[in-house]
């Protein structure tokens, strides 16, 4: 395992108007599709099989076996389909490469609906980042003006139509049957499987949902090989990615490495931890990974590695946490996020996550009695593992890792406010003033 | 031969073993879990599922932990029964042997009740709540939340008949998935998210659905009432009976709810072969008529024009007196409302009593050749052999002639929008134009101007076992009738014919047509005629020729008719409200046996109150010549006397009695005749029909020329499901919720006239005019109108325009 940055993705990131066509192929882009449709769709395919690449969504499927459960007997088109609606908590990878470099997106889509069979694939971008959806548009015109898209591309006799598609506004349409619905025109809500999206997704036809960076990883794959690609990363992680890393450290932003790579690493290369202070708790991958304290600095952040201590890699976005945090408050806006999130069609995530912030701003406010943190993980448990999709069992993994790991400071809630214990204004990388009493 | 038929029919089924609670059941492949565990008497706690819904899986309430799904492993996670597919070796533990399961349904009732309100005691849910009955049965009791219950202003109205109480809400979605999937009238959806979810409906369209009430039924909790039933009663005051509905002949069973001897509401009763679990809102809610200051409830006879209340002896004395003046020249209009055994009662009667064969149920237009089609395809057939609600699922082609299957037999529309979505069923209507109902049947329309009917049915190309369906309006298309039945002689078709009201088919097998004795016996027959005399223990029956309704009218409006007999019906209803009240008028003497006054009891002699539907058993025949039980709902009535016993005391005073005076004697007898077989063979006893063979060129309707801002055209009618018929009289909120009262037009007629949609356009023909908005129908047949036949205000029946006929068109209109 090698312990430096492997610049891929973000490689051109630091290029004049990375983001133009004209900028993107003078650092070699575009040249692994010439590459990819000379060969077969079923050999492309076997190319990323054999890489070893998983989603980088979070649920780390692998990419290559995703493509071939599309089947090929079913009359109807195949569609691919990008998630573009990167919206968790601490989660900043996706928009940071399609702002920097939409076309890699391009080159990757272009690749992998080939693959698949596809002809009209599409990016269904969170509505909340406007750059981000201008900057896409703009490069899938390039691509088509450039002769990548449309009909005949390159000569091949391949043809492709890009769709960029903006959501409203909804962290539920991340999930892929709801981002299936919502692009289809309904209310982002997710659907009954089976029938699985690959069987039956878009306009009931099979389709590949997958990752902003499992696509753009893809023509890297093409143009290196995949034993170039299978030689970074730990043994059942492969590959290089972007770990994003936010909260008290000195150097936040995107850092591209091998996948295995460990926290303290990350934050030799981030600068570490602000000067005076220490890491207190932090998240592998966006505030529905289970969190982590100092004593995981030292496990490798691949998909194994974060299993085995009770966590999940998730979309590798590191929120790191020093010793003023109230780790009861952060929870606390965490479920806040998650009972507005929550698309409300089951009812252990609807009536939950709003049951779960209001004993959480007792917690706050020193208002919670004794029994209360039981109370708290039962209910936890009554939601988690019982809702129709996943969003309930992230918003639950953070209250009961925070728990696990500072079950003392929610039992200090029965009797003092966080905002005594941990005054809030420590923990701002700004000037605030200090809060006295509870708000919501 | 048809217990065989079936056999063959039912397809094999691979049976899968699954353990649930350590108990073994096989079932069929694709079931599920919570199915399954039903099979063996396991209640599963659920809110979201619906055997007749497609699964969502959204409560959450149904959690059952699977330690083995069936290859070896099992699920991490408990799993939500209603959409777990057993799958075979499974092992399923719910709330009886899985502490997983039962911590998971305590937790999710406890989540659901955190924000609903604790008003059982002013909830019209509260008793028969499935919210509060597992809250008991599962919940953990106490509620461990103590922070402020969520509110919304209440109730919404989502139309003029339900109510929302989004408090109430478990957002189940069962409501918005029976109104998209089963009705097609996907007009409240689930709206805003987390915690705000709500049912919501757009702000121009109210939830007007003819079968909104199924909604209301089927809600868990006291989230959907109706403006009805609303605080009327606590479901534990109610006494509950199973009984047949009255209104169409669909033949639904209703579960009808009476407390202090007054009906307070009625609900769809359960019938997997018939209604299912549905019903419309018409036999929902359309059952307070007669309850006003209408009602009769003494006998009433005419003294100086005006009619007074007499005693039962009196009253008697003077039908009789009256009846016996008549001299055998006399005739009985019977309509539509009766039980068979009533209509049994009336045909015996006619012939017995009066000594005529004119008799005739068809209150309303009536064709030619109309009583020829029902002696040889309807009178006599029983259920066995017979098209039924569950073979139109799998008819694999339903074709529809001169029927409107949502606004004329709601539940036969039902059925069919079930074939097709889950069956692959094709429905084409022969039609003026697509109406909502054939959009929501996926219909192919063959747009027809009315009388073209028959070129544009033998244009289909029908298969054995595809079903035709032909409604009473065929009867008013010369040959029509005729042609359906050799089309499904020819191709092998299957034929069935679809009255309207519920005691339209009864009343061909009980007789009540002037061609037809009981049974299905021609009353031509001398044959047929000797055996119902020999079973009525008379001499002989009447060998000469009725009149039908039309006929009588006239001869009564003559002079002709000394005397009628009628049962109920409202002049409104046939071709001509004019000449039925002429008839009335002029008929030398008229006993009517009403429940509640009508312009019949204002031209009666003598009148004798009868009892409502709810207040005598009987039975009536459906479409698919299914008996359906009609059961006594209100056992205290202001009027106890039936039809049936009047009928028997005047028999009995005319010195001819009747025989029977209780329902259950006159269906024991009608049993007992049994049905028709003719020794000589059947085709040659009925009237050769003119079947034409020559080929009818189909000629694209042009539209009509327009001369001075009026166009002649053909006239297209059917009775909308909630219209002016008198039963369905004081219930304002169902009224509400009509469509509106509309004349359709083609484009380029609308042009021709120079018409916009909403212009007023005026419909004139027989004796009268209608004005009446225009609306511009997209794909309406050239040469063709269409208006509602009976919406209040503009009854066609006082036009004297029937379906077929020539109407002017016309600019304006308006007074």
């Amino acid at each position: 395992m090698t312990d430096t940055l492997t610049p891929v993705l973000s490689a051109n990131w630091g290029t004049e108007k990375s983001w133009t066509l004209e900028a993107y192929a003078a650092t070699g882009g575009y040249q692994a599709v010439g590459t990819a449709l000379k060969m077969t769709p079923a050999e492309v395919t076997d190319l990323v099989k054999e890489s070893g690449l998983r989603g980088r969504g979070g649920a780390g499927f692998p990419t290559g076996m995703k493509w071939s459960f599309v089947p090929k007997d079913n009359p109807n088109p195949k569609y691919l389909v990008v998630n573009a609606d990167e919206s968790e908590p601490g989660t900043c990878k996706d928009m940071p490469l399609l702002l920097a470099s939409p076309h890699t997106l391009v080159e990757g889509m272009i690749i992998a609906s080939y693959a698949i069979d596809c002809h009209t694939a599409f990016v269904y971008i969170r509505g909340e980042v406007l750059h981000v959806i201008r900057r896409m548009q703009q490069a899938v015109q390039e691509a088509y003006d450039a002769g990548y898209l449309g009909t005949n591309i390159l000569g091949s006799g391949y043809d492709l139509d890009i769709v960029v598609h903006a959501g409203a506004g909804a962290y539920i349409c991340g999930e892929e049957t709801a981002l299936l619905d919502s692009l289809e025109g309904r209310r982002g809500q997710p659907r009954l499987r089976p029938p699985f999206p690959a069987v039956a997704g878009l306009y009931a036809s099979p389709t590949v949902i997958n990752n902003v960076e499992s696509i753009s990883s893809v023509p890297a794959i093409v143009k290196n090989g995949s034993a170039w690609f299978g030689s970074m990363g730990s043994e059942k992680s492969k590959g290089m990615t972007i770990y994003s890393l936010s909260g008290h450290v000195n150097r936040p932003g995107q850092f591209e490495a091998p996948l295995g790579i460990t926290l303290r690493q990350l934050l030799q290369l981030s600068g570490g931890v602000r000067a005076g202070h220490e890491l207190k708790f932090w998240t592998p991958g966006g505030s529905s990974t289970p969190i982590l304290t100092a004593e995981h600095l030292d496990v490798p952040l691949d998909y194994e590695g974060m299993g085995g201590v009770g966590s999940m890699l998730g979309t590798k976005a590191l929120q790191v946490f020093d010793e003023t945090t109230s780790v009861v408050r952060t929870t606390l806006r965490w479920v806040e996020f998650y009972k507005h999130e929550s698309c409300g069609k089951c009812t252990p995530c609807r009536e939950g996550n709003w049951w779960l912030v209001q004993l959480l701003k007792k917690f706050e406010a020193g208002q919670a009695v004794e029994g209360d943190v039981d109370k708290l993980l039962d209910i936890c448990d009554d939601i988690g593992g019982k809702s129709f999709c996943a969003l309930a069992d992230g918003a639950v993994a953070c209250v009961t890792s925070a728990v696990r790991h500072f079950r003392s400071e929610f039992e200090a809630g029965y009797s003092t406010p966080a905002w005594e214990l941990f005054p809030y204004g420590r923990s701002a990388l700004f000037e605030v003033p200090e809060k006295t009493e509870v708000h919501a | 031969m048809s217990v065989q038929t079936k056999a063959d029919q039912v397809a094999p089924v691979d049976l899968i073993t699954v353990t649930i609670d350590g108990v073994e059941v096989q079932v069929p492949k694709g079931t599920l879990a919570i199915r399954a565990a039903e099979m063996i008497g396991i209640a599963i706690p659920r809110f979201c599922d619906h055997p007749l819904l497609d699964p969502v899986g959204a409560c959450r309430q149904c959690m059952v932990e699977v330690p083995d799904a069936g290859n070896g492993r099992g699920f991490p996670k408990p799993q939500a029964s209603c959409t777990l597919e057993c799958a075979p070796g499974m092992q399923i533990k719910t709330q009886h042997t899985s502490d997983v399961a039962r911590k998971a349904q305590k937790g999710m009732l406890e989540f659901l009740l955190i924000n609903h309100p604790l008003d059982c005691p002013i909830c019209d849910k509260g008793g028969e709540c499935p919210l509060q009955n597992q809250a008991m049965a599962n919940g953990q009791g106490e509620s461990r939340y103590e922070g402020v219950k969520r509110t919304f202003p209440k109730p919404v109205a989502i139309s003029a008949q339900i109510l929302l109480d989004r408090e109430r809400c478990v957002l189940c979605a069962r409501c918005t998935r029976f109104s998209e999937q089963i009705s097609g009238d996907p007009f409240i959806a689930l709206v805003e998210r987390g915690a705000l979810q709500q049912v919501g409906r757009y702000a121009d369209d109210p939830y007007n659905s003819y079968f909104s009430g199924n909604v209301v039924q089927i809600c868990p909790v006291g989230a959907l009432t109706s403006a009805a039933y609303r605080f009327q009663s606590r479901p534990f005051d109610l006494v509950s009976t199973t009984t047949t509905c009255e209104h169409c002949a669909g033949g639904c069973q209703l579960r009808t709810d009476q407390r202090h001897f007054q009906v307070k509401r009625r609900l769809a009763g359960e019938a997997p072969e018939v209604n299912e679990e549905w019903n419309c809102d018409k036999g929902r809610f359309a059952f307070v008529s007669a309850r006003g200051e209408d009602r009769i409830t003494r006998p009433l006879i005419r003294e100086d024009g005006a009619l007074r209340v007499a005693s039962w002896p009196e009253a008697v004395d003077a039908a009789v007196a009256g009846l016996a003046a008549a001299g055998g020249s006399a005739g009985v209009l019977t309509g539509g409302r009766l039980t068979l055994e009533d209509a049994y009662g009336y045909s015996k009667f006619a012939r017995v009593v009066l000594g005529t064969n004119s008799i005739d149920f068809r209150s309303r237009p009536a064709g030619a050749d109309e009583e020829a089609f029902l002696a040889a395809n309807v009178a006599g057939k029983s259920l066995a052999g017979a098209v039924t609600y569950t073979d139109l699922e799998t008819a694999g082609h339903v074709v529809l002639v001169g029927f409107e299957p949502e606004d004329e037999s709601p539940l036969i529309f039902l059925r069919l929008r079930k074939g097709v979505r889950k069956k692959g069923l094709k429905v084409t209507t022969i039609a003026p134009f697509a109406s909502d109902g054939s959009a929501k049947l996926n219909a192919t329309v063959v747009a027809t101007v009315p009388g073209a009917e028959v070129a544009a049915l033998r244009g289909l190309g029908l298969a054995a076992g595809n079903v035709l369906l032909v409604g009473e309006r065929a009867a008013l298309v010369p040959g029509l009738l005729a042609a359906a039945a050799e089309v499904a002689e020819t191709t092998g078709a299957r034929l069935a014919w679809v009255p309207r009201r519920a005691g339209d088919r009864g009343a061909v097998e009980a007789g009540c047509l002037p061609g037809l004795l009981p049974g299905g016996r021609p009353a031509t027959d001398t044959a047929a005629r000797v055996d119902v005399a020999a079973a009525w223990e008379v001499d002989s029956l009447p060998a000469e020729d009725g009149m039908d309704a039309t006929g009588m009218l006239a001869a009564a409006a003559a002079g002709e008719l000394k005397a009628l007999v009628v049962a109920g019906l409202e002049p409104v209803d046939f071709a001509d409200a004019a000449a039925v009240r002429a008839g009335l008028e002029n008929a030398g003497f008229v006993v009517a046996l009403e429940s509640r006054l009508s312009e019949v009891t204002e031209r009666a002699d003598v009148v004798f109150p009868v009892a409502l539907i709810e207040e005598h058993p009987g039975t009536f025949l459906n479409w698919e010549h299914r008996p359906g039980r009609v059961n006594t709902v209100i056992p205290q009535s202001a009027a106890p006397m039936t039809d049936l016993r009047v009928l028997a005391a005047l028999a009995d005073a005319l010195g001819r009695p009747l025989g029977v005076r209780t329902p259950k004697q006159a269906l024991a007898e009608l049993t007992e005749l049994g049905t028709w077989t003719d020794p000589a063979g059947v085709a040659d006893a009925r009237p050769a029909e003119p079947v034409r063979k020559s080929r009818t060129r189909t000629v694209a309707p042009k539209v009509p020329k327009v001369t001075d801002g009026e166009a002649i055209v053909k006239l297209a009618t059917w009775r909308q499901l909630i219209d002016g018929g008198r039963g369905q009289d004081g219930e304002g909120a169902l009224a509400d919720t009509a469509r509106p009262s509309l004349a359709r037009v083609s484009p380029a007629l609308a042009q021709a006239l120079g018409v916009a949609e909403g212009d007023a356009v005026a419909v004139s023909g027989g004796s009268g005019w209608y004005s009446l908005p225009v609306a511009i129908t997209p794909g309406m047949v050239e040469g063709a109108v269409w208006v509602p036949t009976n919406s209040p205000g503009t009854p066609l029946g006082e036009l004297g325009v029937v379906f077929g006929d020539e109407v002017t068109l016309s600019v304006g209109g308006e007074e």
